[in-house]
């Protein structure tokens, strides 16, 4: 299954791209599972999920929390705590 | 009935006075409107700033900002509702977005400008990064926000309350 993964603000700057698209390994099934599988992609991925409590994921552009299952999301989004407004 | 609400999300500087008069054209039933005006600082934790730039999450910021107008509007007696924010680069005494609400009364008014604040703050997908002397800074989220959030979580269970 291919998603397209988003990364915004420092997430973004630390993975050294604003998305991509991946194939989602066989085992993966919540978005906590699929944070400390993309942690182990890398140096960059290592650093920008070295603390995966403070980054916050969206699923086809909602919020979600990491242990909500994947199922058939096409979009997914990491990014720190907001501070808009 | 349905109430007019605008949820606009612009690069370009907006006219918040005007904005807020739109509200009350045309129509002798509004009674209140507040206007929340969010401004550009000069500093950011006592250090100057050239200026901030907004990140956001296109589609899902539009997104959050019309679930909460439309929960405020279940909410609150209201008779129209304008959220306006900008992205990209922002200078020290601009505007960066705003939020008028418009009431027969201004209880409500009042009460659902403060709450659509207190969500834009923590749920809306914005980011901002500040230009400072020695480099830019991502701004740290506040507890304080969230706090301020919480307390509009009702008992009756809404998404925001377990969250």
């Amino acid at each position: 299954m291919t998603i397209k993964l988003r990364y915004f603000a420092w997430v973004r700057e630390r993975v050294g791209k604003p998305e991509e698209d991946i194939e989602l390994p066989a085992g993966i099934a919540t978005v906590a599972e699929l944070m400390a599988w993309l942690a182990s992609r890398g140096e960059e991925y290592a650093h920008a999920f070295a603390n995966p409590k403070v980054i916050r994921a969206a699923v086809d552009k909602t919020h979600v929390k990491p242990q909500t299952a994947i199922g058939a999301a096409s979009e997914i989004a990491f990014f720190p705590p907001m501070t808009g407004g | 009935m349905t109430v007019p609400s605008i949820v606009r999300l612009q690069r370009e500087p907006f006219d918040a006075a005007s904005e807020a008069r739109a509200l009350t054209r045309g129509r002798t039933d509004v009674g209140a409107v507040v206007t929340f005006t969010g401004i550009c600082r000069g500093s950011e934790a006592g250090e100057p700033i050239a200026a901030l730039t907004l990140e956001h999450y296109p589609g899902m910021a539009e997104a959050e900002i019309e679930r909460h107008v439309a929960e405020a509007v279940e909410r609150w007696p209201l008779l129209g509702v304008t959220v306006i924010h900008r992205h990209g680069r922002i200078q020290p005494g601009e505007d960066i977005m705003m939020v008028a609400t418009a009431s027969s009364h201004r209880q409500a008014a009042f009460a659902a400008a403060e709450f659509l604040m207190d969500y834009l703050k923590t749920r809306a997908p914005f980011w901002k990064q500040v230009e400072k002397a020695d480099g830019k800074i991502w701004v740290d989220a506040k507890a304080t926000d969230d706090a301020a959030a919480g307390r509009w979580a009702s008992p009756g269970g809404k998404r925001e309350a377990a969250e």
